[in-house]
């Protein structure tokens, strides 16, 4: 099936028959910073085993959201429940923008990859079990003996991902994962990161201001409008995958992204 | 080897070079300014004997007195910096004691702990611990948002993110701490020896020597003190590459 489904009447639509159970509830949620509202009353539904991408103009809370939700930002009011349970009852995983920032320079890749599980009270042996088992499903080829600051951008990023995969996340939250690498690096992140979904079905949210990512990797595109964030759009993308850079020319792949392009300049000139 | 690596050792050249032809044209009067050989003789003479002692006992004060600083300082400067309002209310007088030279602390420290040695070690101390603590509190501080971020995000409890992470990312400015810390104390170290009732170390090398006259004896001592700075230096510099490994990167 290759289809594009909108909420929104008027859209490029074919209505989506079934939806999956929602993963994440989010229910009147609300934030201001310093007087500024960003969220309002706030609802959504994230699918569970999906890939959401986020997109909206600058500033409209697109990383606030997943901040939010991944309890990296305090709410003001609402709540988020992820199937019934709350966020300190299930496991996730949180990528971010900056992987200079975010890796622990003292530690070689490999304890890198290790840290989440030493909260969790595993034996040492069980600790490295895992995270060759995830190497090794991964098919990563990269000397994880050697410290981030040794590695190019990309393998930082990936180690980071590896990171927040190993403690095997209901959850994985992406903020601008690929912002900071140049072209050719995005490119084979993209797929690194499609092969990974594929391979583990984790629910993913990821945080993007390249509206052509956004699109290629998601099964569900979340726009946002400005300030105070409502949902613009919520459009299906079901190609299959693994998508490839024939995805990129396919005529639905091309009408959705014009369709969201143009609900982001609407959006924008609202500004 | 490089070529540049020689580099370093032209300043030396060019500096014993100008030293020979100022002796040798008579510059300055020659009991004042003894000729490069002369002054090698005293100090490799100096150092097997009586300069090699005092060398030593500076070396075991600024020891004693780094060791105190930051045993006291490194514990507080984190305590103070995982805080930024306690360490906003405590920092005018911290940056206070820190500009006051340490050596007008002299006298208050020998009515305190009389003419000792200790009262030497604890001045140098005292001065030691305020650039430390400084250095410290701001590593601490200035640890990046992100990393404890992502440390809270992977379960880390606040002790733990305290120990993993802000006491690693606090290294680097640490040891900057401990450099400059050292230095002051060498610097406090060997003025108490020149005037607080010294009866060794090369601060009261340098002083004897002048008062004796013996130029060449006082300029080995000069340079012993300043081989000696350079060289903790140096150590300190080591000891951080090989242990803050990532550092600067």
């Amino acid at each position: 099936m290759k289809s594009v489904a909108s909420e929104k009447a008027g859209a490029p639509a074919i209505r989506r028959e079934a939806e999956p159970p929602p993963h994440i509830t989010i229910r009147g949620l609300s934030k201001q910073f310093n007087g500024a509202v960003v969220y309002d009353k706030f609802d959504l539904d994230i699918p569970r085993g999906k890939f959401v991408s986020v997109f909206g103009p600058n500033g409209c809370g697109k990383s606030t959201l997943i901040n939010m939700i991944a309890g990296l930002i305090p709410v003001d009011a609402g709540e988020i429940l992820f199937a019934g349970k709350t966020l300190s009852q299930i496991k996730f995983g949180y990528v971010f923008q900056n992987y200079r920032e975010a890796l622990f320079p003292w530690l070689r890749a490999i304890d890198n990859i290790e840290y989440p599980l030493r909260h969790m009270n595993l034996p040492k042996a069980e600790r490295r079990a895992r995270v060759e088992r995830l190497v090794a499903h991964l098919g990563v080829k990269i000397d994880l003996q050697r410290y981030p600051y040794e590695m190019s951008g990309g393998q930082q990023q990936l180690i980071s991902i590896m990171r927040a995969l190993v403690v095997e996340p209901e959850v994985l939250f992406l903020d601008e994962p690929f912002s900071a690498l140049d072209y050719e690096m995005t490119l084979f992140m993209r797929e690194q990161l499609q092969r990974i979904f594929q391979e583990t079905g984790t629910t993913m949210v990821l945080v993007s201001h390249d509206l052509e990512e956004a699109v290629y990797l998601a099964d569900r595109v979340l726009l946002l409008s400005r300030r105070p964030a409502r949902i613009a759009d919520y459009a299906w993308y079901e190609a299959p995958r693994p998508r490839t850079d024939a995805t990129l020319s396919d005529p639905a792949f091309v009408q959705l992204k014009a369709h969201c392009l143009e609900i982001f300049q609407r959006e924008v000139r609202k500004g | 080897m490089k070529r540049e690596s020689f580099l370093p050792l032209v300043g030396v050249a060019g500096l014993i070079l100008a030293w020979y032809i100022a002796v040798w044209v008579r510059i300055v009067d020659p009991v004042l300014l003894p000729s490069p050989q002369a002054t090698f003789a005293a100090m490799i003479k100096g150092m097997g004997g009586r300069l090699g002692f005092d060398f030593f006992k500076t070396v075991e004060r600024t020891f004693y007195a780094t060791a105190i600083a930051a045993v006291v300082a490194i514990p507080l400067g984190v305590f103070l910096g995982a805080s930024e309002k306690l360490y906003r209310s405590v920092e005018f007088v911290i940056d206070f004691f820190r500009s006051t030279p340490a050596s007008a602390m002299f006298p208050l420290f020998l009515v305190l702990f009389g003419v000792g040695n200790w009262t030497k070690i604890l001045v140098a101390a005292f001065g030691a611990a305020l650039v430390i603590l400084f250095n410290v509190a701001y590593g601490v501080m200035n640890a990046r948002k992100t990393r404890l971020l992502a440390a809270k995000v992977m379960g880390a409890s606040p002790l733990r993110v305290l120990t993993d992470v802000m006491l690693l990312e606090s290294l680097p400015q640490t040891f900057v701490g401990l450099r400059n810390g050292v230095s002051l104390a060498l610097v406090i170290v060997v003025v108490a020896e020149m005037f607080i009732g010294s009866t060794d170390g090369l601060g009261h090398r340098v002083f004897e020597a002048q008062q004796l006259f013996d130029m060449p004896d006082m300029y080995a001592a000069i340079f012993a003190a300043g081989a000696l700075g350079y060289g903790l230096n140096l150590l300190f510099l080591l000891i951080e590459k090989r242990f803050v490994h990532w550092s600067g990167k």
